[in-house]
């Protein structure tokens, strides 16, 4: 088999699973939109909060130190115990519902059926001030985050690969998990949406406000309930990144890598997050790998965004958004 | 009582369909132009200037454009920061190329490329709307920033990749490069701002305004009256895109120095310049200003309470500003979605009954 | 009268004022942003040696230093906003820590009077004393880490590149940018073929890039990133079992938060330093006793040794040098920047003046000129050990390639010259 075509399956592979990544960032972003017609930017400031607030929690940090040192001229740090993952996991999704609720009480009960940019710019300012109280919270240093998930080349099919074509494939194991993950989740979230009685009034709410209103839906518990799980899609999301890179500043930034594959899936549809994410992922690797050496590389910052917006000149609700049907 | 159209009768149609009616507005109207041009130039200092002045001039120019793409034609753009870019890349192009021609023309003509550019952008807003133009306008964002850092010829080959921008002067006087006085890009700038201002107010109040608040409002009845959707979203590009690169071409040459274009014109431009219009009112002019005039003077008045009155560390302070901005923009869009404007609007219209409630 | 009355209330002030002047450094600093990580311990050690000086000897020759802290967060703006509010305060001697900054502090404060110190960053061309006068950047640059480097690998290799590949991993950006002319400029000399990968802000994501050199199998990879994408570089580096001694940062890329994250797959990692690591040095014990212990620190007081903190104590020692050496060529305490600029264009450092302020063999030795504002350009390896968790050299520090990397100085500075009709000095 030529070399290239070999190559080309290995980055075809790698951004499959890059995709998955993208994907698990957008689908926070589709329950919101779904649910509250809210395009919520805060989504990847949620991401690095929650991934923050967990290695704060394991290393037993004290929150607001720096804040808590200036005030009072004491030097603590850290309450001295450390937390093991799965009960720290539980403790953030108990801060994320927090967060969910007051997000609701103090800032969208108030901006109910205003204009959808509006309602962007108040996630704007949220993402500004959630940024601001996660950094006074748990500072702004690098922190490694380490939840057991397996990191490194796989040997198995690096070994198998190199027996049927000669050169072994790169698949890293935390692509892999992250892709177990993903699928679990988007399988729980489809289930959860169409068999359950909340799933099913989350739906009524994404149709129509006033109706679901009508039969009895409470928009509040409902709107609580959406930001709640999209903060549990953030933390899974943060954690999959933070192992990764480390819990920084930048983790924010991935929310910009997801916004691509909003625009190519659809921002109603959360099967459109996940294959708009394949397909973006796929896309800018590929193009990377044959078209990037000739341009000078570094092209995938922009090029997913040529790409989603070459799908939406075609179908200018996305693959598998809701059609958009205008009355005059 | 101040506020009186009564009286006040117009004998010529000139008169009649002047911007500002009411006398207390045009007074109001020439006596801040009277302080900006004949007052500051002689109080300003170098630190006002950097910190406060240049910038809200600047950025005042940028949010017109941008109102007058999102406010007035209702195509949302987060694209802002790419075509400042265009704009600075084009100035310092023209001004490297061509050492002769007087910075005012090079200004205005890279103005005039990033019109061109903006347009071409701008040509999938006919087929998508919404927030999906305003994701695939940070396609045109992250393009323009990464084309600028990739292809040398932009940065004339030097060998780390920044525009630097050499002297120039007006009458004799430099307003580019080191040697600047205060004054100098003070006067520079606000003659931009001026000519932007009433270029875009009359464009805004006459016909092809009412086209792009036409096709803002509901663009499919627009076209069934006649209006030319292609027209109409276009020329809000190419309008919009003018003023932007006008503001980019003076934010690098006169305010910044020197530029790099990932650096000074990344995706936080698109949005400050986005917030200045949301916080100042869309499709205002005056909206524009107070946005501007928000958004530049909050870090500075923050970070001189916080560091300087309070004496906390740096990155407290920091911090803090976060959270205050982002609380501020939040409680400002529940108290008022519709901006500064929309409070001067409501004041004007009390103010026109005063002392009686109505 | 009235003449006389105003001179003599102005003397009256001038002479009032020296007697509470202090020395005034200012500190653009980021805490906060996204290059928070690396900005934190920098300032720290900056900060810190400078409360030594006025704790233990009460000042540079008995007048207290005063430092400004300034926020940037890395962003150029700030970075002018605050250049502009602290130059009143009779700065001496800026220090950016950035190079986006510093490009734009070149022409202002050249216009204004103040020096810039680059340590390490910012313009490599400010080498140039001819063209720069304000500007230093002593005492190494990129082109000189980048011959330093290269010149690792063929001794690594037995003494001859030919034939070998070498790729550049880059930061996308003029930070990044600058090492390819040298690059390619030794590559055409030492027979090397020369790839450069560029990764795009912020750098969390690089799998096509190294897919790209597990593909390439480039015998030696150089890597200049800043930020989060050190740390990405690492890991995957050692993702796709690359070979670590192959594989060397530049010195701000090579730092311990670099490097932690990835465990045991960064041992053997390599990075360009130009100044000594680790704590063993007298100065430390005098910070721990007369500044952490009296609860003076900057920061949390945990990063004492580590390589950024020590970086920043290195360029607050060679701004303390400066202003000492010019209260002594002047005869005054009270200097201006004017004055710090001559000192700094006449700075020579050696092994007595390091050993003399606790850091003995911290540094390279180096004499700064008129025509010279970039010292020796000396530059040594260290490499991590992932084990004991620490950084040491690996080798001595080792000059650069002058004869490559002098005429490419000489043809930028020129460039700036000409593009800014700027006359030649030291003549």
């Amino acid at each position: 088999m030529p070399e290239q075509l070999v190559f080309a399956m290995e980055v075809f592979l790698n951004g499959l699973m890059a995709g998955v990544l993208y994907a698990l960032v957008a689908l926070g972003f589709v329950l919101i939109f779904k649910a509250s017609g809210i395009f919520n930017y805060a989504q990847g400031v949620m991401a690095l909060f929650s991934a923050m607030t967990l290695v704060g929690i394991m290393k037993g940090q004290v929150p607001f130190a720096h804040v808590i040192n200036a005030i009072f001229g004491t030097d603590v740090h850290y309450f001295g115990w450390t937390v093991p993952a799965l009960l720290a996991i539980m403790l953030t999704i108990a801060v994320m519902v927090l967060f969910a609720w007051a997000v609701q009480k103090y800032i969208f009960r108030h901006l109910v059926g205003q204009e959808p940019i509006i309602l962007f710019m108040a996630t704007i300012g949220l993402a500004y001030f959630l940024e601001g109280v996660g950094d006074l919270m748990w500072n702004s240093e690098i922190k490694k985050l380490d939840v057991g998930l397996p990191q490194g080349i796989n040997e198995a099919i690096d070994n198998y690969t190199f027996n049927i074509f000669d050169y072994g494939f790169f698949i890293d194991n935390l692509d892999i998990v992250a892709t177990v993950i993903a699928a679990l989740l988007v399988g729980g979230l489809v289930i959860f949406s169409q068999y359950s009685k909340e799933g099913r009034a989350m739906r009524a709410v994404a149709d129509d406000h006033q109706a679901a209103l009508s039969v009895g839906v409470s928009l509040n518990f409902i709107w609580i309930m959406v930001w709640s799980v999209a903060g549990f899609v953030a933390l899974v999301a943060g954690i999959m990144w933070g192992t990764k890179s480390g819990v920084q500043f930048s983790l924010s930034l991935i929310a910009l890598k997801a916004l691509p594959v909003l625009m190519l899936g659809g921002f109603t549809s959360i099967p459109g997050a996940i294959v708009g994410g394949l397909i973006i992922g796929v896309g800018e690797k590929l193009f990377e790998f044959a078209i990037g050496p000739m341009v000078g590389g570094a092209t995938e910052n922009w090029f997913a965004y040529v790409l989603a917006l070459i799908f939406l000149v075609f179908r200018p609700q996305g693959l598998f958004g809701e059609k958009i049907i205008e009355r005059v | 009582m101040f506020y009186r159209e009564a009286g006040d009768f117009k004998t010529s149609y000139t008169d009649d369909s002047q911007t500002f009616p009411i006398k207390f507005d045009r007074y109001r109207y020439y006596v801040v132009l009277g302080v900006a041009f004949g007052v500051i130039p002689f109080l300003i200092n170098d630190y006002w200037a950097n910190a406060f002045l240049l910038p809200f001039l600047i950025y005042s120019i940028a949010a017109i454009g941008l109102n007058i793409l999102t406010g007035y034609c209702g195509q949302v753009s987060l694209g802002t920061g790419g075509f400042m870019a265009v704009g600075a890349y084009a100035c310092y192009k023209l001004m490297t190329a061509f050492p002769d021609v007087n910075i005012f023309f090079h200004v205005i003509a890279a103005g005039g490329i990033t019109a061109i550019v903006c347009t071409a952008f701008g040509l999938p807003s006919l087929r998508i709307k919404g927030f999906y133009l305003a994701v695939a306008t940070l396609a045109a964002q992250f393009f323009l920033v990464w084309l600028f850092n990739k292809v040398s010829w932009f940065y004339n080959y030097s060998a780390s990749g920044q525009i630097n921008a050499p002297e120039r002067t007006v009458f004799g006087v430099p307003v580019t490069g080191a040697n600047t006085e205060a004054w100098a890009t003070y006067l520079f700038c606000l003659v931009f701002l001026a000519i932007s201002a009433i270029i875009a107010r009359n464009l805004t109040r006459g016909m092809q305004g009412r086209k792009w608040m036409a096709i803002r409002d509901m663009d499919i009845a627009a076209e069934i009256i006649g209006v030319n959707p292609l027209k109409a979203k276009l020329s809000a590009f190419a309008v919009s895109g003018f003023f932007i690169g006008i503001s980019g071409a003076l934010f690098f040459a006169v305010y910044l120095g020197a530029a790099e274009a990932g650096d000074s014109f990344g995706i936080q431009k698109s949005f400050l310049v986005l917030f200045m219009i949301i916080i100042g009112g869309l499709g205002s002019i005056f909206g524009s200003f107070a946005g501007a005039a928000f958004l530049v003077l909050l870090p500075v008045a923050l970070k001189l309470v916080g560091v300087d009155l309070f004496g906390w560390p740096t990155d407290i302070v920091a911090h803090i500003q976060l959270i205050i901005v982002g609380a501020l923009i939040i409680i400002f869009l529940i108290a008022e979605p519709h901006g500064i404007a929309q409070l001067w609007r409501v004041a004007k219209e009390k103010l026109r009954l005063w002392p009686f409630p109505h | 009268m009235k003449m006389k009355l105003t001179t003599m209330a102005l003397t009256a002030l001038m002479a009032a004022g020296p007697a509470m002047a202090d020395l005034v450094f200012p500190s653009l600093s980021y805490r906060t942003g996204p290059f928070a990580a690396g900005g934190i311990p920098f300032a720290d050690g900056y900060a810190d040696y400078f409360t030594l000086l006025n704790e233990r000897d009460g000042g540079i020759g008995g007048i207290p230093a005063r430092l400004l802290e300034c926020e940037t967060a890395y962003n150029t703006e700030k970075g002018v906003e605050c250049y502009e509010s602290t130059k009143g305060e009779g700065a001496l001697v800026y220090q950016p820590l950035s190079t986006g900054i510093t490009y734009q502090l070149i022409p202002k404060a050249t216009a204004d009077g103040i020096p810039i110190h680059s340590m390490g960053y910012g313009r490599t061309s400010a080498k140039n004393g001819k063209v720069f006068s304000h500007v230093f950047n002593y005492p190494v640059n990129y082109w000189d880490g980048a011959s330093v480097g290269v010149n690792h690998f063929k001794k690594q290799a037995g003494g001859s590149l030919e034939g070998k590949k070498i790729t550049l991993l880059h930061f996308n950006g003029a930070y990044g940018k600058e090492p390819i002319p040298t690059l390619e400029a030794l590559s055409a000399q030492e027979g090397f073929s020369l790839n450069t990968i560029a990764i795009d802000y912020p750098g969390q994501e690089q799998k096509s890039q190294w897919l790209q050199i597990r593909r390439e199998r480039p015998d030696y990879v150089l890597f200049w990133g800043w930020g989060v994408m050190n740390q990405v570089a690492v890991q995957e580096a050692s993702n796709i079992r690359f070979p670590m001694e192959n594989f060397m940062g530049i010195w701000w890329s090579g730092a311990e938060l670099d490097v932690i994250p990835a465990g045991d797959g960064a041992n053997g990692y390599k990075a360009l330093q130009f100044h000594n690591v680790g704590n063993d040095f007298p100065v430390f014990a005098d910070i721990q006793k007369h500044v952490l212990d009296a609860g003076k620190a900057a920061g949390a007081g945990d990063q004492i040794g580590t390589v950024l903190y020590n970086r920043g104590v290195y360029a607050a020692f060679l701004a303390a040098e400066a202003a000492k050496a010019a209260q002594a060529a002047n005869g005054t305490k009270d200097i201006t920047p004017a004055m710090m600029r001559d000192a700094m264009e006449a700075l020579k450092i050696d092994e007595a003046v390091m050993a003399a302020a606790g850091l003995p063999g911290f540094g390279p030795e180096f004499q700064v000129t008129c025509e010279n504002h970039g010292g020796g350009g000396m530059a040594a390896v260290s490499q991590w050990d992932a084990a004991a968790q620490s950084w040491s050299l690996v080798s001595e520090f080792e000059a650069s390639d002058n004869a490559i990397i002098e005429p490419l100085i000489m043809a930028d500075s020129k460039a700036y010259a000409d593009e800014n009709a700027i006359e030649g000095r030291c003549n």
